[in-house]
């Protein structure tokens, strides 16, 4: 037991949950807007942005990790971008990691905020205005408790999916201990090298955080009783 | 240049297929009501009022107040205008109670409100009992009340009302028009009301507006509008009738009376604990007005009043007619046998009298 706590897992999970983390807090604030235009937008655009940020969802990780890592490296147009800023370039840092996680996860973010807003209905939001709230302000205190469930639901799948991510961070990450190695990645190395008991611990760790991550999303899905044919 | 005390508002508006155009001109203060049928563009019209749609062309000015004028390309967004808004359904935030909800109105309101407005609001409204509730909890009336009294506490110059009672059933109803009315009574708020009842009409609105898919087809006071729709679209479905307002001038305690002086002369009401010089509508069908061309000198009518006949219309049953006559400038409707017709030899022009049998008030 004494390996389990071998100071390389526990940098793993720090990375993981710092990973985790800032993708989420990302993802709410960037995923917030999208979802919200594609809840309330009329144009036809909004169909091919839909289909965009769907995307992930279908796409082998590791068709999105090559194309990042082609784009990113030193001979891709960003990459040379990121060069030519004195940046560095992306792959095989967290900052890399960061950035194919926030695609990767979009769709975790964006499709249930947009579903909230859209249970929400143009109501509110008209209500609001003629209450003489601006349109931000009617957004902050109306539509944002109003759409709290779905956040708490974006939120928490978010964070769940990208602890579970594995192709992506390989390609963009590379597994470099206590740099781009995160658990599923550790797992991976442990299999190799035929280490199934620390591979045990980690995963077993995996299954418990995916069960508790899950439940409170399954009472979520229980109706707020306040809001009730409101 | 635009006048304090008018409401003026012209809009021309398309949408897909649907089109309107309307010019409506009224007194502040006053209640114009927007009637027709489902489809006429009266909700189109109210949203367009309220700066949710954008039309075409559009002069508003309400109180003096411009809130759109599209030859200056001037445009203020809903949440500048001072309009308020009563939707169809509730409309309550159901994230907020209902204390939380009226707040959040009256925080945003620009206007310094007086300290007693917040009570005189909940009490005509009589939301008091229901302030730590929440949207759930309350009856459907409960709600549209809760959503006129956060309306009023945003000092709105209009008050926009899109069929406020429709989704309430009948009986319900009366949980919330007579708040309605005394609303209208006491605060003397600009209201356009929307509705396709005419029982509503009758008890809220100073002038009509008739709506036909996107036109107003007629425009005018509530009497005058009513006579006519009565006489001119009378349906079997629906009793004819006119509408009458006067003031209380004389209480006759000994038997319990009340004289309502009308243009026409004087009706004698049921005493209900009227007061002298109250303003009082009552509404008398066509059924209950018969013709005499004498005097009748021992009747138990209470209300005999001398008029003119206008002109007789034939109903579409062909023994029934439907007889206007004026009485010095009110119109009243009479329904009588096509047989009396022709034994009185009645004809228009022709001096006659009219016996009221029941006389209904309506507020």
């Amino acid at each position: 037991m004494q390996n389990a706590l071998d100071p390389s897992i526990l940098q793993a999970l720090l990375l993981t949950t710092e990973l985790a983390g800032l993708t989420t807090l990302l993802l709410l604030v960037i995923g917030t807007p999208i979802a919200w235009w594609l809840s309330r937008s009329n144009s036809a655009f909004k169909f091919v942005v839909k289909a965009l940020v769907a995307m992930p969802l279908v796409l082998p990780p590791t068709v999105l990790g090559f194309y990042l890592l082609v784009l990113l490296g030193p001979n891709g147009p960003i990459g040379q971008l990121t060069l030519g800023l004195g940046l560095g370039t992306l792959p095989f840092t967290f900052g890399g990691l960061l950035v194919g996680s926030l695609i990767y996860s979009m769709p975790f973010a964006v499709q249930p905020l947009q579903n909230a807003f859209e249970a929400i209905g143009p109501r509110p939001w008209e209500v609001a205005q003629t209450l003489r709230a601006s349109p931000w302000d009617a957004f902050f205190s109306v539509i944002l408790p109003l759409a709290r469930p779905g956040f708490y639901m974006a939120g928490v799948l978010c964070f769940a999916h990208t602890v579970g991510e594995f192709g992506i961070v390989l390609m963009m990450g590379g597994n470099i201990p206590g740099k781009t190695q995160v658990v599923s990645t550790q797992i991976y190395g442990f299999v190799e090298s035929m280490d199934y008991q620390k591979a045990n611990v980690l995963s077993a760790l995996l299954l418990v955080f995916s069960f508790l991550v899950l439940l409170p999303i399954t009472v979520l899905g229980q109706k707020d009783p306040r809001a009730q044919n409101g | 240049m635009s006048d304090q005390n008018q409401n003026q508002i012209e809009l021309s508006i398309q949408k897909g297929i649907f089109k309107a155009n309307v010019k409506f001109d009224f007194k502040v203060g006053e209640c114009l009501a927007l009637w027709g049928p489902s489809g006429s563009g009266k909700t189109t019209l109210l949203r367009a009022i309220a700066g949710f749609e954008r039309p075409v062309t559009a002069h508003v000015s309400i109180a003096g107040e411009v809130w759109q004028d599209s030859d200056q390309g001037l445009y203020l967004p809903t949440f500048k205008r001072a309009v308020g808004y009563v939707f169809q359904e509730a409309s309550i935030f159901t994230h907020l109670n209902v204390e939380d909800n009226l707040t959040y109105a009256v925080r945003r309101n620009k206007v310094q409100l007086a300290p007693t407005f917040w009570r005189t609001v909940v009490e005509l409204l009589d939301v008091a009992p229901l302030m730590k509730k929440y949207a759930s909890q309350l009856s459907g009336g409960e709600r549209q009340r809760v959503a006129i009294a956060r309306a009023l506490l945003t000092s709105p110059k209009l008050l926009l009302l899109d069929e406020p009672l429709s989704a309430l059933d009948g009986h319900k109803k009366d949980e919330v028009l007579p708040w309605l009315e005394r609303v209208k009574h006491e605060l003397c708020i600009s209201m356009i009301y929307v509705t396709h009842a005419l029982d509503e009409l009758t008890r809220l609105a100073d002038r009509v507006a008739v709506m036909s898919e996107g036109e107003c087809t007629r425009q005018g006071s509530v009497l005058e509008v009513l006579t006519d729709l009565h006489s001119h679209f009378y349906t079997d479905s629906q009793e004819p009738s006119v509408l009458v307002e006067g003031v209380i001038d004389q209480l006759d305690s000994q038997w319990h009376l009340a004289g309502l002086e009308f243009a026409g002369g004087t009706l004698w009401l049921k005493d209900q604990n009227f007061k002298k010089a109250q303003t009082v509508r009552v509404k008398i069908s066509a059924t209950d007005v018969s013709i005499a061309t004498e005097l009748a000198q021992r009747s138990s009518i209470q209300n005999i009043i001398a008029g003119t006949i206008l002109e007789i219309l034939q109903l579409s049953h062909p023994g029934e007619c439907l007889v206007k006559v004026n009485c010095a400038g009110t119109v009243f409707l009479s329904k009588i046998t096509t047989r009396s017709v022709e034994q009185l030899n009645l004809s228009a022009g022709q001096s006659v009298w009219l016996q009221l049998k029941s006389v209904a008030l309506l507020k």
